[in-house]
């Protein structure tokens, strides 16, 4: 990312933190000062265990959430305090998929309606508002990306099942031609049986249409599958970041080693590892020193005291920690 | 066998299995008729066995295990088959005579904790009633088991943690604590749905170990619902896969998953992106969705999504036929002679070995 010879990032945060008043004077440090970018063409994963931030760090990217500090840059452009009015003629080109794929669909209005009004809102590429023919051919070819029959337009999202659903939220993520998609656990409310074919999905369509995604996931096999770049969020910052296979099979922080091993494998008679002892610790009281201290098997006094912070330990692979692990 | 002090309140026949269910089937009257939702559910449990009931979601495993408790009191629905716990029918028991097995000699845990415990009384007090309900014990007596029980399983300074409220422990820790209560009576068969679904990785994996454990501490049998094959594969000794309400395979685990019988079981096996291995460019999805109950094919319910669907599947359900010892599919494939092939080593390359943990 040092290089100046790489091409510009798409998205790049930089400090970014974001932290939320809760009760009795407490601050809960939900994304605490993560600086990473995002290259066109690239899929980066997000991974980690639910209240890690990760969730939280897609939407500030897209600036849905206000951030606390720190800087957010779309297409080399500092868009964190860019007021709404000026924000709106980017959004086109960042785009979300969100977890439940029926929250996201208005029930009483019918699939064409729901696909058609992000081209009814923003203007066309001209700068004028889109002709009614132009939109319902856009609206069909949306359809037909997601491998839906265009007889359906005429439903309501109660008539699909989920990863139907989830496809039509797909497609109206697409409507606009985004360049950055952001996508927050799009598979992780549905049947494994379905979910091959909505993380195939995504796959075919980064070929197809060039996408830059950021896939927020906790299921690391799925991750995997559709990234090409990975970083795991433990309490709020990446502890370790490199390419996937690199990360998952090489990992040199405990907690990656501990979350990779603990995935259930469906091969019977693998002895499963001891696994990874207590909790994980409240954001809004967080240990001293290396954040995942209070549950790492090869603690030593040092990382009690001071933070380890991301650092390359090997190239193109970055990791917090004092003592990282020794390649297998 | 129990570790506990009080004893057993039905003796164990070594001839007949811990749980036999038979037939099953369950109905939901809707749309003017009644609309099968399990159908023609059979299996065995044995003492101190583990058997995982896989599926996805609408399949009927959770039906299945509220019907085997006697849970299904919705008017008008209809349980038929039979389902004996050390030879004693449940189906069409007294709800009198099921509440007094239900708790002490079977209990159940549940997905999500939260909502099955109440969030006005603490923990301690929640397990305190429910071993005053079957037992006849003081106060102290029923706290100081709830504490004992609270540190077995892993919950630590269980004291001060049985005085604490639902909302006040994080998920692993509530789902340690309804373990704790579905084993304060020491029940012989735990029933255990979803138990991990709503934890993370790291936590699971230390529910799964407790699950596991239970069965060489306390005896127990356990009947573990869940749609997660790598679960099952870790945790039970034997398998069925239900899909569309009926039983597509059931046999040993490690049969099931090295050689599965029914193209089902093979695809969903298929369908998991590895972890480890060659990252294929894309998954072998399953076309299509299950079907709902009001409208099943004819036939064989996965035919419609099935690459090996032929004319033989299309009239009537095929018919469970066994395929080594304990081992059956609903499948015609095998009684035509053209079986699945087995998953070899390849379809898991370094997943049987590579271990990123040193």
């Amino acid at each position: 990312m040092t290089d100046t010879q790489s091409p510009a990032p798409l998205m790049e945060v930089r400090n970014l933190s974001k932290s939320y008043r809760v009760g009795g004077g407490h601050r809960l440090v939900a994304v605490d000062g993560i600086s990473l970018s995002v290259m066109p063409g690239e899929m980066l994963g997000l991974v980690g265990e639910s209240g890690c931030g990760k969730s939280t760090l897609g939407r500030c990217m897209l600036r849905l959430t206000d951030i606390s500090a720190g800087q957010v840059m779309f297409e080399g452009r500092d868009i964190t305090t860019l007021p709404e009015r000026r924000l709106r003629p980017l959004r086109p080109r960042m785009q979300m998929v969100f977890q439940d794929s029926s929250a996201c669909l208005n029930p009483r209005r019918r699939i064409g309606d729901l696909l058609a009004e992000p081209l009814r809102v923003h203007p066309g590429p001209d700068q004028r508002r889109r002709q009614a023919a132009d939109i319902e051919r856009r609206v069909r070819d949306l359809m037909e990306l997601v491998s839906l029959p265009v007889a359906a337009l005429t439903r309501y999202p109660h008539e699909f099942s989920g990863g139907q659903r989830q496809r039509i939220n797909i497609a109206r993520a697409l409507a606009l031609s985004p360049r950055l998609v952001v996508a927050d656990e799009p598979v992780s409310a549905l049947d494994v049986s379905v979910q091959a074919q909505i993380v195939n999905l995504f796959s075919d369509l980064r070929t197809r249409l060039g996408l830059t995604y950021v896939f927020v996931a906790h299921d690391l096999a799925v991750v995997r599958q559709v990234s090409t770049r990975v970083a795991v969020m433990y309490l709020g910052a990446i502890v370790e970041m490199g390419a996937t296979d690199d990360v998952l099979h090489q990992p040199a922080h405990p907690y990656t080693a501990a979350l990779t091993t603990a995935v259930p494998r469906p091969v019977v008679g693998a002895t499963p590892p001891p696994p990874l002892g207590g909790d994980i610790p409240s954001p809004v009281n967080r240990p001293a020193g290396c954040r995942f201290h209070t549950r790492c098997p090869y603690v030593q006094d040092r990382c009690r005291m001071e933070a380890p912070v991301l650092r390359p330990i090997r190239p193109g692979h970055e990791a917090a920690c004092h003592f990282p692990l020794p390649p297998s | 066998m129990c570790s506990l002090t009080h004893g057993c309140v039905m003796p164990a026949d070594p001839t007949i299995p811990l749980l036999d269910v038979s037939d099953l089937c369950v109905s939901f009257p809707a749309g003017g008729r009644m609309v099968p939702i399990v159908e023609h559910v059979s299996f065995t449990l044995p003492e101190a066995g583990i058997l995982g009931l896989v599926g996805e979601s609408g399949s009927g495993k959770s039906v299945t295990a509220m019907a085997i408790m006697g849970l299904i009191d919705t008017p008008g629905v209809r349980v038929s088959g039979s389902v004996r716990f050390r030879g004693r029918e449940l189906v069409g028991l007294p709800p009198r005579q099921i509440r007094r097995l239900r708790g002490r000699d079977i209990a159940m845990i549940f997905q999500d904790p939260m909502t099955a415990f109440t969030p006005v009384y603490t923990i301690g007090w929640q397990i305190d009633e429910q071993i005053r309900a079957h037992e006849r014990i003081s106060r102290t007596q029923a706290r100081a088991r709830t504490v004992r029980i609270l540190g077995e399983m892993g919950v630590p300074d269980p004291e001060r943690m049985a005085r604490r409220y639902p909302h006040q422990l994080s998920g692993g820790l509530r789902q340690r604590a309804m373990i704790a209560m579905a084993l304060s009576c020491n029940p012989t068969l735990l029933i255990a749905d979803e138990p991990t679904t709503a934890l993370d990785v790291t936590v699971q994996a230390q529910i799964l170990d407790l699950i596991r454990s239970l069965r060489g501490t306390y005896g127990s049998s356990v009947l573990l619902i869940t749609h997660d094959m790598g679960v099952v594969a870790q945790t039970c000794d034997s398998t069925l896969v239900l899909y569309s309400g009926r039983v597509a395979e059931t046999g040993p685990s490690d049969r099931v998953f090295s050689h599965p019988g029914h193209p089902y079981t093979a695809a969903l096996l298929d369908s998991i992106p590895p972890l480890y291995g060659p990252r294929p460019d894309r998954l072998p999805a399953i076309a299509g969705a299950p079907p709902v109950p009001m409208a099943r094919p004819p036939g064989c319910a996965f035919g419609p999504r099935c690459a090996h669907v032929h004319a033989a599947c299309t009239t009537t359900p095929p018919a469970l036929l066994p395929l080594g010892p304990d081992h059956e599919a609903a499948c015609v494939l095998p009684a035509e002679g053209t079986p699945l092939p087995p998953r070899t080593a390849a379809d898991w390359p370094i997943d049987t070995i590579g271990d990123a943990c040193p």
